[in-house]
């Protein structure tokens, strides 16, 4: 038992309990602070594997922003929230009985795959923190520019287009 | 133009005369008849020149105008159709052209033209007369203009055509052709008055008899042309086609190929001539116009048959040995005779004066056949250019005598039939012209001595037959001349001398110039035209003028018949009947007052009826051929051939397929093929009634569906594929 | 030291977990942090990846930036549509919006 591996079976179960609560919570807003614990616990994983950026990332953007708006609109929506009956619909066994299927087989193929018990390499020397070599690949011409470039393209018909969607008309 | 040029365009202008008329000039009478009486002109006139032309040749028997063209394409080679003048053509062209053109002058005054129109006449009937007042206001009627007048004139053309055609022809083919065109316009021309009943009947009667005969002429055309493969006069003649046609068996009685085809080709001529058993047609031929009987019967059409057999006769003597009778001549003699004789006895009983005419024909035609029959070429042929012209001449006449009653009976408006001779009498004095013309042609048709030309032709007919020594047919024609003239002076006596019967017959008037020329051109004829052919061995006479007659047409055969010497017997014989029915005739029937019956009914008694009545021949034609032949039409093929059968079997049919369809469409049709469509649409229906419950609208449910659906198909492969 | 594998399965089963949630909840909101959770699984997967197999090539982490992007934009229009969508039908429940239906 290695620190890393104690945080890491911690941070595991935090996680996965967190995300339990988030799709099994009664109230809503409770599944709200549920979500944000469990990614707050996936911003954890990312630190354990050496990518501290989007540690930070996920706090500021999943957490700071999709997680706030979320609450946001569960706030806007609050009158509604007298849910009446119950949380799930009326399939549920077969989306547990669906998850199962697709966790066995996902668990099954990792295990039967050779390169899954390989372990953590040390960083290469010159790389100490990848972010800079991320800069450079996500603007250089023949890195992933253009693909960069797009994404804030999406970004931007998202947001104009949600602004569209929501514009409420008198 | 070379002679042979102006042969082939002898038969023009009567056709041409017929189209024009018909196409063009039909609603102007005056026209019409230039353009008819203008084209008979133009033919005669050709005749004349030709037959002027033909005289000088020597020797025109071998040396005849002839002219071939190729017509018909025959195989290998060309069937040829052509002209031949010889001695035989030129007289009977010679009679033909005159007569003819006598008869269309003559048609434009029978059909009145120069009257006004008639009060009501209509076309198809003969014209009635038209209403006027003279001075002192009495209304009476005079004759009318035919309404139907270019009509007539065109169909004149078209039938001179047809004997022109007939006359002119060097070969059975077109010499049928022209038969045939005449055969179409006598029924044309009897049946002129369509409107009337009667007319209808005779035209039909008419044609359908000829028609019979016609049906065994032309087998024997066939027959001939089968046997020899040519139907050109010049070709069958030869001594070698005739030799090998009188010994090849027919093998039909026994008879020679020449025999049967004699005997079918006298057939036609019964038929075409009126002979008995088919001269059924030629008195109800009497109600068309009068210059049609003077046509068909005098001029034209029964000459044809008579002038056929005269063409034909090497092939109807071939077989014989000189001055023998073959198969076919002995029919033509017992026919001929028989008919004569029969015929003469007839007209006796006779009341119409054109049926005396008619029957009077019927018999001299029997005359000339029978003069064949016993072998005396020239006889007939001369017998047969004389009887033409004075037979014309008497129906001409008595076309006139009968115009003089109508006149008569439109103005006093008489009721009587102007047609019937008792009811005329003394028309001698009221119509002189017409008597002393009607004279002339009585005396030739009883053979009255020395100046008509009846006598030369019957005297030698009747010396032939007596040198030949056949005593039969020589007995029955010496008796039936006696008859003839016997009628014959009856028919004058009644008509013209003694006194007025009836009042038509007392206001009777002279006919116009257009008829009364043509009359006495045709008894200069009757006059003269026997003195051609005065024997050369006749007491005085014969010395005095040349017979250039017999010669030259003795010329026509390869063997010259031989004028025959003379005998007193036959010479006496025929004075004495000819004076003497004459006498007789005049004897009886001079005192004959208005409204008698006639002085023979009661001597003669039932014998009397029965020659009245013809013998009862259309009777018996009517029960053995007229009324099974309706039958067979009416009842065996149009209702129970035509009607039932034919007509049944379609029925059938009809409901066959009806019931078929019927079947396909609710068995097949409507279950299966309907329902098969309809089925297939019910069932897309019913499923998407039942399968759209699966879109719920929820998305959870659509992914879980997709995701059940992925994960089973990926493990269904991997299962497959991967696993062991 | 910890494999590759127990990394994976983690993200597995985060994955799984947010697909029940997508699956099983009625309310449309929790469905979307449902989605949430099933990109999360999605990164994780992918910088593990990076991490273990090619730590010199950055492919790995310029993609997890790309999926942070599209979930950032996918959970904006998303919710803008949820606000809509209750505006008209008073209602975010999933089963309760079926104007889709037959």
């Amino acid at each position: 038992m290695t620190p890393y591996l104690f945080v890491f079976i911690v941070t595991a179960i935090v996680t996965l309990g967190a995300a339990l609560m988030v799709v099994t919570a009664r109230s809503l807003i409770h599944s709200a602070l549920w979500l944000v614990l469990a990614l707050f616990g996936v911003g954890a994983m990312f630190v354990l594997l050496s990518a501290g950026f989007f540690a930070v990332v996920q706090v500021v953007i999943y957490i700071g922003a999709i997680a706030i708006l979320m609450i946001f609109a569960i706030m806007l929506t609050r009158r509604v929230m007298r849910e009446d009956g119950s949380r799930f619909n009326r399939g549920w066994w077969l989306a547990i009985l669906m998850a199962l299927v697709l966790l066995t087989g996902l668990v099954w193929m990792i295990q039967s795959w050779s390169g899954s018990s390989s372990t953590m390499q040390p960083l290469p020397p010159d790389v100490v923190d990848p972010i800079q070599s991320l800069g450079a690949v996500l603007v250089s011409p023949n890195g992933f520019v253009l693909p960069f470039e797009l994404a804030s393209i999406l970004l931007l018909a998202a947001l104009i287009g949600a602004i569209v969607v929501a514009w409420e008309r008198k | 133009m070379t002679i042979d040029t102006l042969v082939w365009l002898i038969p023009v202008p009567p056709v041409l005369a017929f189209f024009l008329i018909v196409l063009f000039t039909n609603r102007s009478k005056p026209l019409s008849h230039i353009i008819a009486v203008g084209a008979a002109a133009l033919s005669w006139l050709a005749v004349l020149v030709v037959v002027t032309q033909a005289l000088q040749i020597d020797h025109l028997g071998q040396h005849p105008i002839e002219s071939q063209i190729p017509w018909l394409p025959t195989g290998d080679t060309w069937y040829l159709i052509g002209i031949l003048v010889d001695p035989l053509t030129v007289g009977t062209l010679f009679f033909v052209a005159w007569t003819i053109f006598m008869i269309f002058i003559y048609s434009v005054g029978y059909q009145n033209y120069g009257q006004p129109k008639g009060d009501h006449d209509q076309p198809g009937l003969p014209p009635h007369g038209k209403t006027v007042e003279d001075q002192n206001g009495h209304k009476f009627k005079i004759p009318s203009i035919e309404p139907l007048y270019s009509r007539f004139f065109a169909f004149l053309g078209l039938f001179a055509f047809g004997m022109y055609v007939l006359v002119v022809s060097d070969n059975l083919l077109t010499l049928f052709i022209g038969w045939e065109i005449m055969g179409l316009c006598s029924y044309l021309l009897i049946g002129f008055w369509y409107a009337k009943l009667s007319a209808r009947a005779a035209m039909i009667k008419a044609f359908i008899t000829t028609r019979v005969g016609d049906m065994f002429l032309l087998l024997g055309i066939v027959y001939l042309y089968t046997m020899t493969g040519t139907l050109t006069f010049r070709e069958i003649f030869t001594t070698e086609t005739l030799h090998m046609l009188a010994d090849t068996p027919s093998g039909f009685l026994g008879l020679s190929a020449a025999a049967v085809m004699g005997i079918l080709i006298f057939i036609g001529v019964i038929g075409k001539s009126a002979q008995w058993p088919l001269h059924v047609w030629l008195p109800d031929a009497m109600e068309g116009p009068t210059p049609v009987s003077a046509m068909i019967h005098a001029a034209t059409m029964v000459s044809a048959g008579v002038y056929l057999v005269i063409r034909m006769y090497p092939l109807l003597s071939a077989g014989a040995e000189h001055g023998g009778v073959t198969p076919p001549m002995m029919a033509m003699a017992v026919i001929g005779t028989f008919t004569g004789l029969f015929a003469a006895t007839i007209a006796v009983a006779q009341n119409d004066v054109k049926r005396v005419l008619a029957y009077s024909t019927i018999s001299q035609l029997g005359y000339m056949i029978a003069a064949l029959g016993v072998g005396a070429y020239v006889a007939a042929a001369f017998h047969l250019i004389n009887h033409a012209f004075f037979k014309a001449l008497l129906f001409l006449g008595s076309g006139s005598v009968i115009h003089g009653m109508e006149h008569g009976l439109l103005h006093t408006g008489d009721d009587v039939d102007p047609q019937d001779m008792f009811n005329m009498g003394g028309l001698r004095k009221k119509m002189p012209i017409t008597f002393w013309t009607f004279l002339i042609g009585g005396l030739a048709l009883s053979g009255f001595p020395l100046v008509t030309a009846g006598f030369w032709s019957k005297d030698e007919i009747l010396a032939d037959a007596y040198t030949h020594r056949q005593w039969l047919v020589f007995g029955t024609l010496a008796f039936a001349a006696l008859l003839t003239a016997f009628y014959t002076m009856r028919q004058i006596t009644l008509t013209f001398l003694g006194k007025p019967r009836s009042k038509s017959a007392e206001h009777a008037v002279e006919s116009k110039w257009t008829m009364t020329v043509p009359l006495i051109i045709l008894s200069f004829f009757g006059i003269t035209a026997g003195w051609v052919n005065i024997p050369e061995t006749f007491p005085i006479l014969g010395r005095l003028v040349p017979n250039f007659f017999h010669d030259f047409i003795a010329e026509t055969l390869a063997e010259h018949p031989e004028a025959v010497t003379f005998n007193w017997v036959p010479l006496l014989t025929s004075v004495v009947v000819s004076l003497g029915g004459l006498y007789l005739g005049w004897m009886v029937y001079r005192r004959v007052k208005e409204g008698a019956e006639d002085p023979l009914e009661k001597p003669l008694g039932p014998v009397f009826t029965l020659l009245k009545n013809k013998y009862y021949f259309d009777e018996l034609y009517d029960f053995l051929f007229v009324r099974p032949a309706k039958w067979l039409a009416g009842t065996f093929t149009y209702l129970w051939m035509d009607r039932t059968a034919i007509d049944g079997i379609l029925h059938g049919l009809a409901r066959i397929a009806y019931a078929l369809g019927g079947i396909f469409r609710n068995w097949i049709d409507k279950p299966i093929v309907n329902g098969f469509g309809d089925a297939v649409g019910d069932v897309v229906k019913r499923l998407g009634h039942s399968f759209r419950y699966i879109q719920t609208g929820r998305v959870q449910q659509y992914m879980v569906m997709a995701l059940v659906i992925a994960f089973g198909a990926l493990f269904y492969y991997l299962f497959r594929f991967f696993i062991p | 030291m910890v494999p590759l594998s127990y990394y994976l399965i983690f993200a597995a089963l985060l994955f799984c977990i947010g697909l029940f949630g997508v699956l099983a909840r009625r309310n449309a909101i929790v469905i979307l942090m449902g989605i949430e959770l099933m990109l999360n699984a999605v990164n994780i997967n992918l910088i593990a990846f990076w991490r273990y197999r090619t730590p010199e090539i950055v492919t790995g982490m310029a993609f997890a930036v790309m999926v942070f992007a599209v979930a950032a934009a996918e959970v904006a229009v998303g919710l803008a549509l949820f606000i809509s969508i209750y505006r008209r039908r008073k209602t975010v429940t999933a089963d309760e919006i079926d104007m889709l239906k037959w």
